[in-house]
């Protein structure tokens, strides 16, 4: 059962990244818009995100019941040396659910609220998954120091060094890019499509040269990341192939593909994080001094991890097939 | 203000913030569901503008709702890492059912909302209900981890160590069955009083009397069914706070002296000085009755529990009152309702009828609020009841009152912008519906 609990909570995080962050992605597309298309993107957005978003963002809430009750050590070590980051992250995180909902529900659209939900949204947009990025960033950066009783190093330099802020900026690009991929199968004009598919080339270029700056960050904040992705081959592979579905997406988007570009997106989303948690696993929270915590060391007592397990299962019968059915509609109402 | 005052603080105020959108998000798809019921049976369009109305409200109340609920997720954890690292395996089973209840809340919603005129009209309707049941259904399970906060059970605790843990145990423990009960109740009397009491306020201005009196109905008479079932309810929490946490339960009473025929305080100023009772009536022997079931026991006052495992005494004392006052004003006005639509029909529209009704709308909250303050200000200075303190758990980070301070900022906004956004779908009810009408 420890397996299926992991299994879920990698299940939970990848689809957070996906369908949250295309979710993101959406807000971050919309802050690059320029002034004249930001109501058609906008209208294209909630159209596709509309009746989905309060449960993409549920798989945020699954990964982290997942942890508290599963791997408390490992959920009560982040929060407490990555608090600071995890604080602003929600403050995003209220901040853009709110704002997008007032700005469909507010019962009179006058132009000063609107114009005001609209840049709460997309700056949180920004805000939030650059820190979601950065908190990921920090977990496998070794700067977490458990043994240090200064502020500074326990609380800030945790995460605020290059590498976690490259990371942080690389999620923003991929949530935009996802987005754009999105909305290129959402949009129904040819002028949207057009406009949205040269969102995803910027995104995408913008995605590969902060991958690079993540390289480059890693080498001056010693995290071996060159030698973790290239060293074994599961993450090599993995990043070979993520490339491959980058080539493939692009050949298929060219033929007019505009649905099924998004499963290689998606895929190569998911090879990315497999590149990097296959690598450590199965440590996950990575420390300065060694002591990392582990998947199958730092866990809960075992009968815990078997309900847990059995709770996880059983509610995956109820969830995925309703979960499906529900973007199924929307999908097939829309066209 | 110091890091330790601070969190607490911060986490009273994240609870009692989102108490009220769950509360709302339990019991406004239940009443959203009857109107749509009736729509579709009567074809009485009132009861489609009714169900409408409400669904834009309550949009804005899910959303709001379903951030603060992510937040205190973490919160627990960026307050309390110490009590999650050992409680997160022993009450988290309510927990991850509830991710699977929101979860299921959360889908059923998508079509709901956004379904309208889309899916078949019977499925629609069925979408409404299943986001009310397992609205209540996860607000059951995150009581039941709460009430497992106040009765710990389900593992054993030896030197310092946490053995034994049985999750399912600990789900079921002793004062879940009367927390949870008291709290699906609660969530009804406080929105069902609310709402009507906004629909009260439009008929008494005379605004689309038809539409208002027909919502006010039916969130009337869920509320009044509560409210009457209530203290019977709150009875039965207040023998197992007794027999659990005899320190809450002097505190509620503040009860300072353990004497035969101990007598039930209402009111009062207690003097924690000199250990008495200021100004109150006291009646002799019916604290005795109401907890023992007869009038001569003597419940554990405060004298019998040392001074370092007490509670806040006037706080615990002061919320219960509220609670209790509360509790008996709108069981009246329950009562009263229910003279009104069988005997007095004429009362319906009367001003002084529908002022008290208008007086009640946030009464209903008040008293869940203060409830609240009794259960965890009452178990303090524990966590965990006699395990682990509340000091203990605390979070090593510092500087927590700046975060407080945000966090009391943003949710100041919050509640701000929610008011001011509900008040403007109140003002476009004539707009939007009374051509239907
Ligand atoms: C509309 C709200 C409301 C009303 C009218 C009442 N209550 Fe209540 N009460 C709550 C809302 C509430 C609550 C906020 O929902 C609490 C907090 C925890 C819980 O489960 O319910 C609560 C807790 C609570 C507790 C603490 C239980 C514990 O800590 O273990 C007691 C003893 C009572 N109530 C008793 C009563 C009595 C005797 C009432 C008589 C009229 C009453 N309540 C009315
Ligand atoms: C939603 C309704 C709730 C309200 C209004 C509420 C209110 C409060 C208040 C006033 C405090 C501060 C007590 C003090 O420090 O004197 C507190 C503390 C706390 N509550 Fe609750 N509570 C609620 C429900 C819950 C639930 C469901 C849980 C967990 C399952 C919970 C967990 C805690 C924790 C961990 C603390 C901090 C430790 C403590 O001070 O005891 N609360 N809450
Ligand atoms: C007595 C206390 C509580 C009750 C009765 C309660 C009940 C509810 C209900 C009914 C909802 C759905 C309402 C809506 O979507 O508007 C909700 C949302 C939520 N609650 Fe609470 N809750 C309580 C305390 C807590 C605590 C202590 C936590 C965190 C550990 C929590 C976490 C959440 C989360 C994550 C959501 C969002 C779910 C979504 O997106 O629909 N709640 N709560």
């Amino acid at each position: 059962m420890l397996y299926v609990d992991i299994i879920f909570l990698f299940f939970a995080i990848v689809l957070y990244f996906l369908l949250g962050g295309a979710d993101f992605g959406a807000g971050i597309i919309e802050l690059f818009t320029s002034d004249n298309n930001k109501s058609r993107t906008r209208k294209t957005s909630y159209q596709a995100i509309g009746p989905i978003w309060e449960a993409n963002h549920m798989w945020l809430v699954i990964a982290v019941v997942i942890l508290f009750v599963g791997f408390p050590v490992i959920y009560s070590e982040l929060c407490t040396y990555l608090h600071i980051p995890l604080l602003i992250m929600l403050m995003g995180i209220i901040a853009r659910g709110t704002a997008f909902s007032f700005r469909n529900y507010d019962a009179v659209k006058d132009e000063r609220s609107q114009a005001l939900y609209n840049h709460i949204f997309v700056y949180s947009s920004f805000i939030t998954p650059l820190f979601l990025g950065i908190t990921a960033g920090s977990v496998i950066s070794r700067q977490i120091d458990p043994s240090s009783n200064d502020f500074l190093t326990s609380y800030v330099y945790s995460w605020l060094n290059w590498f976690s802020v490259a990371v942080g900026l690389f999620t923003v690009a991929l949530c935009g890019f996802l987005a754009a991929i999105y909305l290129i199968g959402e949009a129904k004009e040819q002028s949207d499509i057009k406009r949205f598919t040269k969102k995803a080339v910027i995104m995408n270029a913008v995605a590969v040269g902060c991958g690079g700056l993540v390289f480059l960050a890693a080498e001056v904040e010693n995290v071996h990341l060159a030698h973790w992705l290239f060293g074994n081959p599961v993450s090599f592979i993995a990043i070979i192939a993520a490339s491959l579905s980058l080539v493939l997406l692009w050949y298929l988007l060219r033929n007019g593909h505009t649905q099924i570009i998004r499963i290689p997106a998606a895929f190569q989303v998911t090879m990315i994080l497999i590149a990097v948690g296959y690598r450590h696993y199965p440590n996950i929270v990575m420390v300065k001094g060694g002591n990392n915590l582990s998947l199958l060391k730092d866990h809960a007592p075992l009968t815990t991890i078997t309900d847990l397990g059995w709770g996880l299962l059983i509610g995956s019968l109820i969830i995925l097939p309703a979960l499906g059915y529900l973007y199924y509609s929307f999908q097939r109402k829309a066209e | 203000m110091n890091d330790f005052i601070a969190a607490r603080s911060q986490m009273a105020l994240s609870l009692g913030f989102h108490i009220i959108y769950s509360c709302i998000g339990m019991v406004m798809p239940v009443f959203m569901a009857i109107s749509h019921y009736k729509w579709m049976k009567t074809g009485d369009p009132v009861y489609r503008n009714i169900t409408q109305a409400w669904s834009k409200g309550v949009a804005i109340f899910f959303a709001t709702g379903a951030v603060s609920g992510t937040m205190l997720s973490f919160e627990l954890g960026l307050l309390w890492p110490k009590f999650m690292r050992y409680a997160g395996p022993i009450f988290g089973m309510p927990f991850s059912l509830e991710g699977v209840a929101f979860f299921v809340e959360a889908i059923a919603l998508g079509f709901f909302l956004y379904g309208w005129n889309r899916l078949n009209k019977w499925f629609h309707w069925f979408t409404g209900i299943v986001v009310g049941v397992s609205g209540v259904a996860s607000g059951i399970l995150v009581v039941s981890a709460n009430s497992w906060m106040n009765s710990p059970s389900g593992f054993d605790y030896v030197n310092g160590q946490y053995l034994n843990i049985d999750p399912i145990k600990a789900m079921f423990n002793e004062a879940w069955f009367s927390e949870a009960l008291h709290m699906t109740l609660a969530a009804f009397v406080a929105t069902g009083f609310a709402v009507a009491g906004i629909h009260a306020l439009m008929i008494f201005r005379k605004r689309n009397v038809h539409f208002h009196t027909q919502a006010f109905k039916i969130a009337i008479i869920f509320g009044a069914v509560a409210a009457i079932l209530q203290p019977l309810s709150g009875d039965l929490s207040a023998k197992g706070a007794a027999k659990r946490q005899p320190a809450k339960s002097a505190a509620m009473e503040a009860n300072f002296h353990t004497v035969d025929y101990s007598p039930l305080l209402i009111g009062g100023v207690p003097d924690t000085v000199h250990k008495i009772d200021k100004y109150g009536i006291e009646l002799p022997g019916m604290l005795s009755f109401l907890v023992y079931e007869n009038f001569k026991t003597p419940v554990v006052g405060l004298d019998k529990i040392p001074e370092k495992d007490q509670p806040n005494v006037p706080v615990t004392h002061y919320a219960f009152q509220i609670m209790v006052g509360i509790g008996f004003f709108l069981l009246f006005a329950g009562l009263l309702y229910f003279v009104a639509l069988w005997w007095k029909r004429a009362w319906l529209f009367r001003n002084w009828f529908l002022k008290l009704f208008i007086f009640a709308t946030p009464l209903g909250f008040l008293a869940v609020e203060a409830g609240w303050t009794v259960t965890e200000v009452g178990r303090q200075p524990w966590i965990i009841q006699g395990v682990m303190r509340t000091s203990e758990a605390v979070t090593p980070m510092q500087g927590i009152q700046y975060t407080f301070y945000l966090f009391t900022f943003v949710y100041f906004t919050l509640s701000v912008a929610v008011v001011f956004l509900l008040g403007r779908q109140i003002k476009m009810v004539p707009a939007l519906y009374d051509k239907n009408k």
